[in-house]
C-alpha cells in the first residue's frame, strides 16, 4: 500500500529525516513512536504531501506521491492532524461535508445522494450525528476531534494518517477511538498510520511499530520487539520498567519517578507495630509494603499497608466470606484497597510471633494455627470441598528489598517449613489417618519494605531462606502447641 | 428528517438572498430619490426605463429630474454599489483565506497600497502605454497586490504561525507607513492638503459614468474569481494544511484569491479613495446572520456591501447638507466600533 525508500528531508536548510525506509501493508495499524523532535510529525507531513522531501521516494499504491494531484491524494489519504483551529463557526455537518471536496467534479460541484450517504455514515461512525447542526466552536475538544475524524472518513480514504489522535481525549474516548481504528483496519482494510506518545496504547493496538530516533529508524518491528525495556530507556533517555499487561499479552512500560518516594524512608517492621485485639490481629506499616499473598482480601501481588488477621467464631457459617470481611474492615477503619485480610478461628492470644535479625536484614513472623481441618495434600480428593475456619495463617515481613523471584521462593520456603512443623508434631489428617501437610484454607502473606539490602533469592540455604524457614517452623510449632493447650 | 433539513436549509438561504436583494434595491431607490431635490420613486423607474429603451420621456416628468437621475444620482449610486460590493466580497475572502475575522482590505494595508498606486497616477500624471484610462486601476491593483504579499511575508517572518493579531498588526504598520508616504508625496507636489485628505477618506461624488466603466470590468473578473472559490475558501478557513489534506490545490487557490482580492480592492480605491471597514463589517454581519459557508457568504456579502455603501453615501451627502462628508467618515464611524466588538469577542472566546 505504502512504500517509503530512503526518505530524506526537512524544513528549509535543516535535514530532519535521514534515510527512512519502510513499507506499510493494506489493513495494517502501524504506529510511529519516538521522543520529541525525533521527526515523527515531519514524517507524517511528508507522507501527506504537505512538506516536500529532498531525497528518496514515497510510493502510494505503486504510484509516486509526487505524481498525485491534490484531489487524487485526498481520495487516497486522509489526515487527522494534532492541532486544528476553527476560525468560524461552521456546523458539524458543514465541516464533515467538506471531506467530500475531492470527490466532487465540475464547476457546480453538485451534491449527490452518495455524498450525503457517506457524510451521514461518517457522522454516525464517530458518534457526532446527534449534533450535526451545532457549531463546532461550541463543542468540547474531544467532540471536535471526532468531527474532524468524521471529516477524514468522509474522504473515503484508503489510508488514514493520525498525529497523536488520543491527545485531548479522556480515557473512554481514547479507547473508543482506538477500538474503532482497529476495527476499521481489520474489517474494511483501512490502512492506519498513527503517531503515538503513549507507548502502552501503541503496544496494545498496533500491528507494527516504527521507532524513530534523531530522524533515523531505530527499529521497525512488532510491539513486543520494539517495546523492550533497554531500548526504550536508551531512545527516550529515561527510567522505565516493563511489565506484562494484566489481561492482554502486550508489553506495558511504566515510568520510575526520580523524586524521593516513600520507599526511601528506612522503616523496620517489628513486633512492636502489632495491634493485638480480642477479635483481630493487625499490623499497620508506615509505608506501603510490596506483598504477595493469598488472603481473603488483597490476594495476589501488590502494595499494601495494613495486614489484618481476624478472629471469627467457628460456629457461625459465612456464606460470603469476602463481603463479610469487607464490612468488618470498614467498621474497624481498615481501607480494603490497602489491606491484606485473613480469617482464623484461632484465638488471637494464641498467635506465635518472632522477630529475627540478621546482619543486613530482619524478619518478623506471625503465625496463627488451627488444625481441626488438617489435610494430607496427597489425599485431598477424599475430602469434600468446603471453606471452614480452622486454618494456618502465616505472615512474613522482610526488612529488605526482594525480587519477584525471591518472593516466590519465600512462598515455597514458608510452605515447606509449615509442612515440616506438621510432620514433627505428627498432626494427622482425621479422615485418612495419615500425617497432614496443612489445612485446605491456609493463607500466606510475604511482605517486604523494598529498601535496604537487595535479596535475589530465598531458597532454603540462602540467608533469607534460613531465617524464614527456621522462623516459620518454630512459630508454627509454637502456635499449634498454644492452640492445643488452650 | 434529512429531507426536512435540506428544505429548511434551502428556504433559509433563499430568504437570505431575497432579503439581501430587497435591501440593495431599497438602498438604490433611496439613494436616487433622496437629496436636495427629491425625485418620486415612480418617476425613477420611468426615467430609467425610458433611457434604457430610448423612449420618449413622459410629459409629466420634470426634465430636470431626468437630468439629476441619469447624470448625477444613478451613476453615483451605481459606483457606490460597485465599490461597496467589491470591498465586501474582497474582505469576506481575505477573512476566509487568512482565517481571520479582522481582515479586510483596509486593516491589511491593501487599500493603502492601492492608494499609493492611485496617488502616483493622479498626482504625477503617470500613464501606462496602451492602458489609457485603465492606468489608474491597473497601478492601484499592482500596488495592492504587492502590499498584501509583502504584509504576508513580513507577518510570516515575525510569527510562523501567522496569528490573527500579527497579520493585523503588520497590516496596520504598513497602512500607516504607506499613508505617511502618500502625505509626503502630496506635500512635495505642493497641492492643497485638504483636497488630498478628502480623497484619502474616500468619496464617490462627481465621478460620473467614466468611473463606472473603469471599475466594472475589474469588479466582474474579481468577483467571478472569488465566487468560484467558495468551497476552497471553506476548506482554507480550517487552515492551509487541512485544506491540502482535503484535496485543495492550496498554492494555486491562495494566489487566485489574493489576486482577485487585490483586483477588487485596487479598483475600488482607484475610483473612490480609501473607504475603510466596509470589507470588515459587512462580511462579519453576513456571517452572523447566515453562517460562515463561503458559497453563500460571498454573494450575500456582495449584495449587502453594495446596499450598505449606497446608504452610507446617502448619509454622507445629506447629514450636514449642503456640505458633503467624505463617505469614509461614515463607514469608519460605524466600522471602528464593530472592529472593537469583534476583537473583544475573540478575546472572551479564548478565555472561556
Amino acid at each position: 500500500m505504502l512504500s517509503i525508500q530512503h526518505l530524506t528531508g526537512g524544513y528549509a536548510g535543516e535535514t530532519i529525516l535521514k534515510d527512512i525506509s519502510f513499507d506499510v501493508h493494506t489493513g495494517e495499524l502501524f504506529g510511529i513512536l519516538g521522543p520529541n523532535g525525533s521527526g515523527k510529525t515531519t514524517l507524517l507531513k511528508m507522507l501527506s504531501g504537505v512538506i516536500p522531501f529532498s531525497d528518496g521516494t514515497v510510493m502510494i499504491k505503486n504510484k509516486s506521491l509526487k505524481s498525485y494531484t491534490a484531489k487524487e491524494l485526498a481520495k487516497t489519504i486522509a489526515v487527522l492532524p494534532q492541532h486544528s483551529s476553527q476560525a468560524f463557526s461552521y456546523t458539524v455537518k458543514e465541516t464533515v461535508s467538506l471531506g467530500r471536496y475531492a470527490h466532487q467534479q465540475g464547476w457546480f460541484q453538485s451534491w449527490s445522494t452518495h455524498d450525503e450517504t457517506v457524510v451521514q455514515q461518517a457522522m454516525e461512525q464517530t458518534g457526532v450525528a446527534e449534533f450535526e447542526n451545532q457549531d463546532i466552536q461550541q463543542l468540547s475538544g474531544g467532540e471536535r476531534q471526532r468531527v474532524l475524524l468524521a471529516q477524514a472518513l468522509a474522504q473515503e480514504p484508503e489510508i488514514l494518517l493520525l498525529d497523536e489522535p488520543t491527545n485531548h481525549l479522556d480515557l473512554s474516548y481514547q479507547k473508543e477511538l482506538l477500538d474503532s481504528l482497529k476495527g476499521w483496519s481489520k474489517e474494511r482494510d483501512l490502512t492506519v498510520i498513527s503517531i503515538f506518545h503513549d507507548l502502552n496504547l501503541a503496544g496494545l493496538y498496533c500491528d507494527r511499530l516504527l521507532l524513530l530516533e534523531d530522524g533515523r529508524i531505530n527499529l521497525n518491528a512488532s510491539p513486543n520487539k520494539v517495546l523492550r525495556e533497554e531500548r526504550i530507556k536508551e531512545v527516550y533517555r529515561t527510567n522505565i520498567q516493563k511489565q506484562p499487561h494484566p489481561s492482554v499479552p502486550a508489553p506495558q512500560l511504566v515510568l520510575l519517578p526520580e523524586i524521593e518516594s516513600t520507599q526511601d524512608k528506612l522503616v523496620f517492621i517489628n513486633d512492636s507495630m502489632l495491634e493485638v485485639e480480642e477479635d483481630y490481629l493487625a499490623l499497620r506499616s508506615p509505608i506501603p509494603l510490596r506483598t504477595m499473598s493469598s488472603g481473603v482480601v488483597g490476594s495476589g501481588i501488590g502494595w499494601h499497608q495494613v495486614f489484618v488477621n481476624r478472629h471469627i467464631n467457628k460456629q457461625v457459617q459465612y456464606h460470603h466470606p469476602q463481603n463479610d470481611m469487607f464490612s468488618f474492615m470498614k467498621e474497624n477503619g481498615f481501607e480494603p484497597d490497602e489491606t491484606v485480610g485473613m480469617m482464623t478461628s484461632v484465638l488471637i492470644e494464641n498467635a506465635s510471633i518472632q522477630f529475627i535479625k540478621e546482619r543486613d536484614f530482619s524478619v518478623l513472623i506471625v503465625v496463627t494455627a488451627g488444625i481441626e481441618n488438617a489435610t494430607d495434600v496427597s489425599r485431598g480428593s477424599e475430602h469434600p470441598f468446603q471453606l471452614s475456619a480452622g486454618t494456618i495463617n502465616i505472615w512474613v515481613f522482610v526488612n529488605a528489598h526482594l525480587t519477584e523471584g525471591a518472593f516466590i521462593q519465600s512462598m515455597m520456603t514458608v510452605t515447606e517449613a509449615k509442612t515440616k512443623a506438621m510432620y514433627d508434631l505428627e498432626v494427622k489428617d482425621k479422615k485418612t489417618g495419615t500425617i497432614a501437610t496443612g489445612t485446605p484454607t491456609d493463607s500466606i502473606s510475604i511482605a517486604a519494605t523494598q529498601n535496604g539490602q537487595k535479596l535475589d533469592c530465598a531458597g532454603t540455604t540462602t540467608p533469607l531462606g534460613n531465617l524464614v524457614g527456621k522462623g516459620v517452623y518454630e512459630c508454627t510449632v509454637q502456635a499449634i502447641k498454644n492452640n492445643r493447650t488452650s | 428528517m434529512q429531507k426536512r433539513f435540506t428544505q429548511k436549509f434551502l428556504t433559509n438561504k433563499s430568504t437570505a438572498y431575497i432579503l439581501a436583494a430587497v435591501f440593495l434595491v431599497m438602498a438604490m431607490l433611496m439613494g436616487i430619490s433622496i437629496g436636495t431635490v427629491s425625485v418620486p420613486i415612480f418617476d425613477i423607474f420611468r426615467i430609467i426605463s425610458a433611457n434604457i429603451f430610448h423612449l420618449q420621456l413622459d410629459e409629466s416628468i420634470n426634465p430636470m429630474h431626468s437630468n439629476i437621475v441619469m447624470n448625477i444620482r444613478l451613476p453615483r449610486v451605481i459606483l457606490a454599489g460597485l465599490v461597496g460590493a467589491s470591498l465586501a466580497i474582497a474582505g469576506a475572502s481575505f477573512q476566509g483565506l487568512l482565517r481571520n475575522p479582522l481582515a479586510d482590505p483596509y486593516t491589511l494595508g491593501v487599500s493603502s497600497g492601492a492608494s499609493v498606486g492611485a496617488v502616483i497616477t493622479l498626482f504625477f500624471g503617470v500613464s501606462l502605454p496602451f492602458a489609457g484610462l485603465f492606468t489608474l486601476p491597473l497601478l492601484s491593483i499592482i500596488f495592492a497586490f504587492l502590499t498584501i504579499i509583502i504584509v504576508l511575508i513580513f507577518a510570516r517572518r515575525i510569527d510562523r504561525g501567522m496569528k490573527v493579531e500579527t497579520i493585523i498588526l503588520t497590516g496596520i504598520i504598513f497602512s500607516s507607513f504607506l499613508g505617511a508616504l502618500i502625505s509626503l508625496m502630496i506635500a512635495l507636489t505642493g497641492d492643497e492638503l485638504r483636497q488630498i485628505i478628502g480623497w484619502l477618506l474616500g468619496s464617490v461624488s462627481m465621478r460620473g459614468w467614466d468611473y463606472i466603466q473603469i471599475i466594472l470590468p475589474f469588479f466582474l473578473v474579481g468577483s467571478l474569481l472569488l465566487l468560484i472559490n467558495g468551497r476552497e475558501l471553506n476548506a482554507m478557513s480550517f487552515g492551509e494544511e487541512k485544506a491540502q489534506h482535503i484535496g485543495v490545490n492550496v498554492q494555486r487557490r491562495k494566489m487566485l484569491v489574493l489576486i482577485a482580492g487585490s483586483i477588487l480592492s485596487g479598483a475600488a480605491v482607484a475610483v473612490s479613495g480609501t473607504i475603510g471597514f466596509v470589507g470588515l463589517v459587512i462580511p462579519h454581519l453576513t456571517r452572523l446572520l447566515w453562517g460562515p459557508d463561503h458559497r453563500h457568504l460571498l454573494p450575500l456579502s456582495l449584495l449587502t456591501g453594495s446596499g450598505f455603501l449606497i446608504l452610507a453615501d446617502l448619509l454622507a451627502r445629506t447629514i450636514i447638507a449642503p456640505t458633503e462628508l467624505p463617505i469614509g467618515v461614515i463607514t469608519s464611524i460605524i466600522g471602528a466600533p464593530v472592529f472593537a466588538i469583534i476583537l473583544m469577542n475573540r478575546r472572551n472566546e479564548r478565555r472561556g
